[in-house]
């Protein structure tokens, strides 16, 4: 089970994580991986003055953006999903 | 810079600014005796007869603040030598009177309570009078008034007796901790015992949000307070204090006004569970009632849930105008999702013990919820947020709220519904006047208030409480 938790603290708020998280179910449920993805919200990761919203995959850090999120679910995501 | 409304709130806050001061710096024991000279430092008297008095009275305050005994269940509590035995003879005709001759108050008076003197002047016999004060309404010159005490007076649930020494006497079966004799009491006689050691040993010992995280949940009615600075700069100061994230409680209303808009669809008939004084109420008043009280967790006590299902470490610690939060989270169904409650004026404490200049900090954000979360602070807020949320999950259900602003108003509508004669499907209780902005706890209590929340509201990110919710759901 990869975890998968979006900081939905009020930065990153602001910086479009709602948007962030219905774009990751919306990929999920496309890719028909849910039984295999843990998505959870947090209120901080710590990282406010940095650009894009904060994600972390397991334990490991990552920025996002509205912009880069699909390819972050390609790159991050999917290819993580098959390595496991 | 004006932070309080009364002077007895200035008190209350030095104390507790002084007890924060020395838990923080670990020398509270060694300093405890030293705090009321310390606040009352001179030799003439200001408050009492002598300062001797003033300090005893401080000494208890301290008490009040460092709540060590958890004897005493209720977190309102007298403090007897504070009580100024109020005169509490009911209506009186005083020296106005000018004896004259229509003699209006005997005219009004159903009793035959009034007779008169040689010089005309009215005299009420106490034997006959029922207080029903209609004597007072029609005298010319208002020569007749009513000796009531500020504390009974703000009881509107009749919690509050003598003793016989004159002494206000609060009786804990029917308080609800609302918090009204607390700041209508003009002597200070009444008062929240405080959590703020708890709040500093918590916040001490998480080493930095190492050993587990600090969360504060802040009600939505802080955006009336602290107005000498921005709001940015109060949740600045907030971390400052070494809480690791602060989030909107709005946010939790927001999911309070989606489920409990599902609750009453399907049952036809509720009364809202947000203002816990208003829920303690019905316990104590109107226990066939109970049945009816929406079963959803109040905003505060469903975000912390929230929190402490994805990181079961967290510590959260609610901070409001609401001394009633005191007790909700005595409740088995809230206990084990917050940890501890602040009151925005021991917010100030806490700041201030920390010489925290807020004016010098940078602004940080604050934003969760929607304009519909948020608005739960002032009185009717939440029936337009039930109705909203209604409309957005098409929710085919003909909503009919009583908005009941203060406690007087929510007996009115209990007692109606309780004989199934109140014109309405829904009861939105708030025990105090114009919502959680008047509640006990809140530094000011001002007429811009309301304005202030819905302009608050209006500036949230989210403009649906299904986007504000989305992320939590």
């Amino acid at each position: 089970m990869m975890k998968i938790t979006v900081c939905i603290g009020s930065a990153c708020h602001l910086k479009g994580s709602r948007e962030i998280v219905e774009r990751l179910q919306a990929l999920i449920i496309k890719q028909n991986i849910a039984d295999h993805i843990e998505l959870k919200g947090t209120f901080c990761l710590g990282n406010c003055a940095k650009e894009g919203v904060s994600i972390m995959i397991d334990d490991q850090y990552f920025n996002v953006s509205k912009e880069n999120i699909e390819h972050f679910f390609n790159e991050e995501v999917l290819i993580r999903l098959k390595a496991q | 810079m004006i932070k309080f409304d009364t002077k007895v709130q200035y008190l209350k806050y030095q104390v507790l600014k002084e007890v924060a001061r020395h838990a923080h710096n670990g020398d509270l024991m060694e300093h405890v005796l030293d705090i009321p000279k310390d606040i009352v430092s001179g030799d003439v008297p200001t408050m009492r007869c002598c300062v001797y008095k003033e300090r005893a009275i401080l000494a208890e305050r301290v008490k009040m603040a460092i709540n060590t005994d958890r004897s005493k269940n209720n977190v309102i509590q007298t403090i007897d030598i504070a009580c100024d035995e109020c005169p509490v003879g009911g209506y009186e005709v005083t020296a106005s009177c000018r004896g004259c001759i229509a003699h209006r108050c005997a005219e009004a008076c159903p009793r035959q309570a009034i007779t008169f003197d040689s010089q005309q002047k009215a005299h009420i016999d106490k034997s006959k009078c029922v207080e029903c004060g209609l004597c007072a309404k029609v005298c010319p010159y208002n020569a007749i008034v009513n000796y009531q005490r500020p504390c009974e007076k703000a009881c509107k649930v009749n919690a509050i007796t003598m003793d016989d020494n004159k002494k206000a006497v609060i009786n804990d079966d029917k308080c609800i901790a609302c918090g009204a004799c607390v700041y209508q009491c003009p002597f200070g006689a009444i008062t929240d015992r405080s959590f703020i050691l708890d709040v500093i040993k918590l916040l001490k010992e998480s080493n930095d949000n190492n050993e587990y995280k600090i969360y504060a949940v802040v009600a939505p009615s802080i955006a009336s307070q602290f107005s000498y600075v921005s709001l940015g700069q109060v949740i600045s100061g907030i971390k400052k204090l070494g809480f690791y994230s602060v989030v909107e409680a709005a946010l939790g209303a927001d999911l309070t006004a989606y489920l409990e808009a599902q609750e009453l669809a399907s049952k036809g008939f509720l009364t809202s569970s947000c203002c816990p004084a208003f829920v303690a109420y019905i316990k104590k008043e109107f226990p066939k009632m109970v049945e009816h009280i929406s079963h959803n967790l109040s905003p505060m006590a469903v975000l912390a849930k929230y929190i402490k299902d994805n990181d079961p470490q967290a510590k959260v610690i609610f901070i409001g105008p609401c001394t009633a939060k005191k007790m909700e989270i005595k409740e088995e169904t809230v206990r084990p999702y917050v940890d501890s409650v602040l009151t925005f004026e021991e917010l100030q404490a806490l700041f201030d013990s920390r010489d925290l200049k807020l004016s010098t900090l940078k602004e940080d954000v604050l934003d969760n919820a929607s304009y519909f979360g948020r608005i739960f602070a002032r009185s009717g807020g939440l029936s337009d947020a039930i109705k909203q949320a209604m409309l957005e999950q098409k929710i085919d259900f003909d909503l009919k709220p009583k908005v009941c602003d203060g406690i007087e108003e929510c007996k009115t509508a209990l007692l109606k519904a309780s004989h199934n004669v109140l014109d309405a499907n829904f009861i939105e209780g708030m025990a105090c006047i114009d919502g959680c902005i008047g509640g006990a706890g809140c530094l000011t209590h001002g007429v811009k208030s309301k304005a202030e929340v819905d302009k608050y509201g209006k500036l949230a990110y989210e403009k649906t409480i299904n986007e504000a919710i989305s992320v939590i759901k």
